[in-house]
């Protein structure tokens, strides 16, 4: 299908105008605006998971990063640490967790799965031994970034908007997004195309950590506090939110855009929900089935597009 | 060059046990052993079933919630029948399974999603049907019958250590396992696919049956595994019940030198694999590691595994 | 990529555009939640976490004095009881205009803003079994089920008359992080120094997550690891019915088929279904716990009375209580539901929860 992001697309004008039909709660458009503060989080991760994702591999550690990287920062601060070096450290720290992954999977040659798996471990681990049961103060000036807006926009908000336009530009438009699609497409081949595999790979990671350490400092500001106990099940809601928006899980395809909209409609629909009072187990279940309805949906627009360049590849490509 | 890896995968167990029977020496306190032993069978089970996935190229990270789906259902149907005898309800448990399994193979065989993708929905969609049927009850001790849980303790006596008939009925289903994976011609097609899904293809192993079969048999496992959580833990909630197994057996089954790309592993490996992942979470409380580190020390360990076996993997490529 | 995007800028902007306007919109919501008009208040239950058998009694209080007091009741809890997973659930509260919020915090401190949040809309918070150690600002008042302190020190004598005083003894607790098991076991420490205790030894205490799988673990490497092992204290429900079936599973408990010296002696804090079994059989000889119900009542009943002003919940002060009785918040502005009980053979069939 040459645009799968129509799928998330309409599904989001439908959810909304469903939502907006029937809970008088859900049309205060100033509370959508405001909640997305606690979803940006998973956006940011959501962008740089597409990445990932298009060339090949994925991250099942981005939930540990955050919170590993969140409570170095808070830790390591306080209220009289001026703000562009707790800045500095997120993102230092973030990005360093990223490369790391990268590092074990390209020079370790370890499949990506099964490394992040471990580091998912691995660095909510160490949170948690550095941490213990307490908690740790976000230094004031750090604090309350989702309490201002921007013309009535919720800085979270403007900058996970602001990280999509810019990751999404260097996936369409600059030489690393067309090696990444590349890796993804083909491996081999890529390689014997003169694409830096490695390094392309390991920016991926990298510019993921990078964004995690953003995400990391947002978190730190909306809660006031760090725990290695927080974002638990973050990482699952990334993957769901890449892969509802159009972006093949074996690689090769995908869009930002497609990651954006994907974004919106899990947003919509876990507010939709939430503000109906909808038991929990039903949410969930709802997300899971949304999830595979849209990819569903993407394979059957496949069949029918009349794009059949792939038919020959198909037995591969199945 | 089929057993290399196994053999790696033994020495390093056995350096374990001793390290840890060096550090502690109650670790090999029959009572310690026992509680190693009861760890394995539900692990044991569930990868066993995971086996076919992986090599199929596939995976199925929907285990957990199948096991927490299967053990309410077991739950729910001893409390509603409670002179049920003991085998029917592990069949009642591989049924439930079976159902969930087949639902994951028509999505991802038939519905063409992709195993990561129908799985991970399958793993929320699931657990929130747990929820539906159990309507948010927990299935109470005072339900499940003496007969049952007793398969945990009682067993055969080599001296002090007790090999229990839930262990008993684990290692039966890895024997039938191994003997499936060496001699039925069906599992061999499912290694030819995994190994090249094209050529395969041309040799008229259909994809579509391959992959349907594979799920089954996960699901059906996952819900033998289902009973098992009953029999081992005396009580089911819809919220614990099975949370996070998936990743546990997936890492035993990629410890077990089970290729995550598909084509290669064998079930001696997978078992392994489920006994050093299981000396490892007995180890870590034996051994007085405090319990925030534990985590630490988990992923560190499954981390260097994977290193380890890298590099001999590639140790094994130039030689 | 050009179209679609420009249509969400489009969008974006026509959402700012409309945002001024809309804000009037809101406060027209179809419920008036003004108590002066005699409309129905609306009171949300959130607990820990959905399918928890511990909540199920606590909410069925509230919803009998929902009946009784005439408010309307729900209850909305999360999948999972991580720190911030009622976060997302508070600030829908919030949206949804509730009068009163009964929450079991999950985290002591991560919920502090959305509740302030909650306050400054003139939502009533009150925090029922698990309160906001050392943040009890952020809520209206907190009752407990039964004094904090007096738990670890009845639970300690229990278990001390059981092991006749004397012998080694571990506690099984929940998550490190657990505010409420963490407060009782401090408590528990402090009463060990009493010298009718001297005898008794805290040799470990070891935490199960509140997981069936690794709560029995950790049991079966208690046993292990200390063989003179005469008593375990386990003050959370999971991992007592955990350690309870490891403990019948190995027959060491007293009167069973390998019970040396006396046997170990299991006890701690636990709705009685899940145990009952356990009584029954002898594997545990008696256990504790508080009435989740009247804590649910006396929770729903400040709450609602707060909101229509009837009483001010003040720190160190007494309030009205329901049916005429009046109730004492202490200095860190929390009321007490009730006293322990104790479960045993003889009174255990009595009580269905």
């Amino acid at each position: 299908m040459k645009r799968p992001e129509l799928i998330p697309a309409i599904l989001t004008i439908l959810v909304v105008a469903f939502f907006w039909k029937i809970s008088p709660d859900f049309r205060d458009v100033n509370y959508l605006l405001a909640n997305t503060t606690i979803f940006a989080e998973t956006g940011l991760l959501a962008i740089g998971l597409t990445l990932i994702i298009i060339s090949g591999n994925i991250d099942l550690s981005v939930g540990s990063s955050l919170v590993l990287t969140s409570c170095l920062v808070a830790k390591f601060t306080n209220d009289g640490t001026p703000i562009f070096v707790s800045v500095l450290m997120a993102l230092i720290i973030g990005t360093l967790l990223g490369t790391i992954n990268g590092l074990l999977i390209t020079v370790g040659k370890l499949p990506s799965f099964l490394v992040t798996l471990a580091t998912m471990a691995l660095y909510r681990g160490a949170a948690q031994a550095m941490m213990g049961p307490a908690s740790a103060k976000v230094p004031q000036p750090l604090k309350g970034i989702d309490r201002s807006d921007f013309h009535g926009l919720p800085y979270p908000f403007i900058i996970f908007v602001i990280c999509a336009l810019i990751v999404g530009l260097i996936l369409h438009r600059m030489i690393l997004g067309r090696w990444l699609f590349g890796i993804g497409t083909n491996k081999e081949a890529a390689h014997y195309t003169g694409f830096p595999v490695n390094r392309a790979t390991i920016s991926a990671f990298a510019i993921t950590g990078f964004l995690i350490g953003i995400s990391a400092l947002l978190m730190d500001s909306r809660l006031g506090v760090a725990r290695h106990d927080l974002a638990k099940g973050i990482e699952l809601d990334a993957i769901t939110i890449v892969v509802a928006g159009g972006t093949a899980i074996a690689g090769g395809k995908g869009t930002m855009i497609g990651t954006v909209l994907s974004w919106l409609l899990i947003y919509f629909v876990k507010t939709g929900m939430g503000v109906n009072n909808l038991k929990a187990e039903y949410q969930l279940t709802i997300i899971g089935i949304i999830l595979v309805l849209s990819v569903f949906s993407q394979q059957i627009a496949d069949r029918f597009s009349t794009n059949r360049q792939r038919k020959t590849t198909k037995i591969e490509a199945r | 060059m089929k057993g290399k890896r196994e053999i790696g995968l033994l020495v390093v167990l056995v350096v374990l046990i001793a390290a840890c029977s060096f550090a502690k020496p109650i670790f090999l306190d029959p009572r310690n052993i026992n509680s190693i032993l009861l760890w394995m069978p539900l692990l044991l089970v569930a990868a066993v079933g995971q086996f076919p996935v992986i090599v199929a190229r596939g995976i199925d990270i929907s285990t957990g919630s199948i096991v927490g789906l299967s053990a309410i259902s077991v739950g729910l149907l001893v409390k509603a029948s409670p002179t049920i005898p003991v085998p029917m309800l592990f069949i009642a448990g591989g049924m439930v399974g079976l159902i969930l399994g087949c639902l994951n193979g028509l999505i991802i065989a038939f519905g063409k999603v992709p195993a990561v993708v129908a799985t991970i929905g399958t793993l929320t969609a699931f657990r929130g049907l747990t929820f539906v049927v159990s309507k948010g009850d927990q299935i109470d001790s005072t339900a499940i019958p003496q007969s049952l849980t007793s398969l945990a303790n009682q067993g055969i006596n080599i001296g002090n250590v007790t090999i229990s008939w839930l262990l008993f009925i684990g290692f039966v289903l890895a024997i039938l396992a191994f003997f499936a994976s060496n001699r039925l011609q069906f599992y061999r097609n499912i290694f030819a696919f995994g190994s090249n899904p094209d050529a395969a293809f041309l040799r008229g192993i259909s994809p579509k049956t391959v992959e349907l079969i594979c799920y089954c048999a996960s699901g059906s496992l996952a819900g033998v595994a289902g009973t098992m959580y009953l029999a081992r833990f005396g009580f089911a909630n819809p919220g614990s019940a099975g949370q996070g197994f998936e990743l546990i057996v997936i890492a035993a089954v990629a410890i077990g030198g089970v290729k995550i790309t598909g084509g290669s592993g064998s079930i001696v490996g997978v078992f392994l694999g489920c006994a050093l992942l299981s000396c490892i979470n007995v180890a870590l409380t034996v051994l007085g590691i405090d319990a925030d580190w534990q985590l630490l020390v988990y992923g560190a360990t499954i981390l260097i595994a994977l290193i380890i076996d890298s590099v001999s993997q590639r140790r094994k490529a130039t030689a | 990529m050009i179209r679609i995007s420009s249509i969400l800028a489009l969008g974006a902007l026509l959402l700012v555009g409309c945002n001024s306007g809309a804000s009037n919109e809101t406060s027209t919501s179809t419920t008036p939640s003004s108590t002066e008009s005699g409309a129905k208040l609306k009171v949300v239950f959130i607990p820990k976490n959905t399918g928890n058998p511990y909540f199920k009694p606590l909410g069925a209080g509230i919803e009998e004095a929902s009946k009784e007091l005439g408010f309307d009741y729900q209850e909305q809890g999360p999948a999972t009881g991580d720190a911030t997973s009622q976060l997302p659930i508070i600030k829908d509260q919030i949206q949804r205009k509730v009068d009163v919020i009964i929450l079991a915090a999950n985290s002591p401190d991560a919920l502090n803003e959305v509740l302030d949040d909650a306050k400054a809309k003139g939502i009533v918070v009150v925090t029922v079994d698990s309160d906001l150690e050392k943040n009890e600002s952020h809520r209206d008042v907190g009752v407990m089920a039964t004094d904090t302190s007096k738990i670890g020190p009845a639970q300690i004598e229990l278990l001390g008359r059981e092991m006749n005083y004397e012998g080694e003894f571990a506690i099984l607790s929940a998550t490190t992080d657990s505010p409420n098991q963490n407060a009782w076991i401090a408590h528990m420490m402090t009463t060990l120094k009493d010298p009718k205790y001297s005898k008794m030894k805290l040799v470990e205490t070891v935490y199960g997550n509140d997981e069936p799988q690794k709560s029995s673990t950790e049991m079966e490497a208690l046993m292990t690891k200390h063989p003179n092992l005469k008593g375990v204290l386990s003050p959370t429900s999971v991992g007592l019915a955990a350690a309870a079936q490891v403990l019948e599973n190995s027959g060491m408990y007293p009167g069973g088929k390998k019970a040396a010296n006396g046997g170990i002696h299991l006890t701690g804090l636990s709705t009685p279904n899940q145990l009952k079994k356990f009584v029954a059989n002898g594997v545990i000889t008696a256990f504790q716990l508080w009435s989740p119900k009247d804590m649910g009542s006396l929770a729903a009943y400040l709450g609602t009375a707060a909101k229509s002003k009837k009483i001010e919940l003040k720190s160190g002060t007494e309030v009205d209580g329901p049916k005429g009785t009046k109730v004492k918040l202490n200095d860190k502005g929390v009321v007490f539901a009730g006293d322990l009980v104790t479960f045993d053979k003889a009174n255990i069939d009595k009580f269905d929860f």
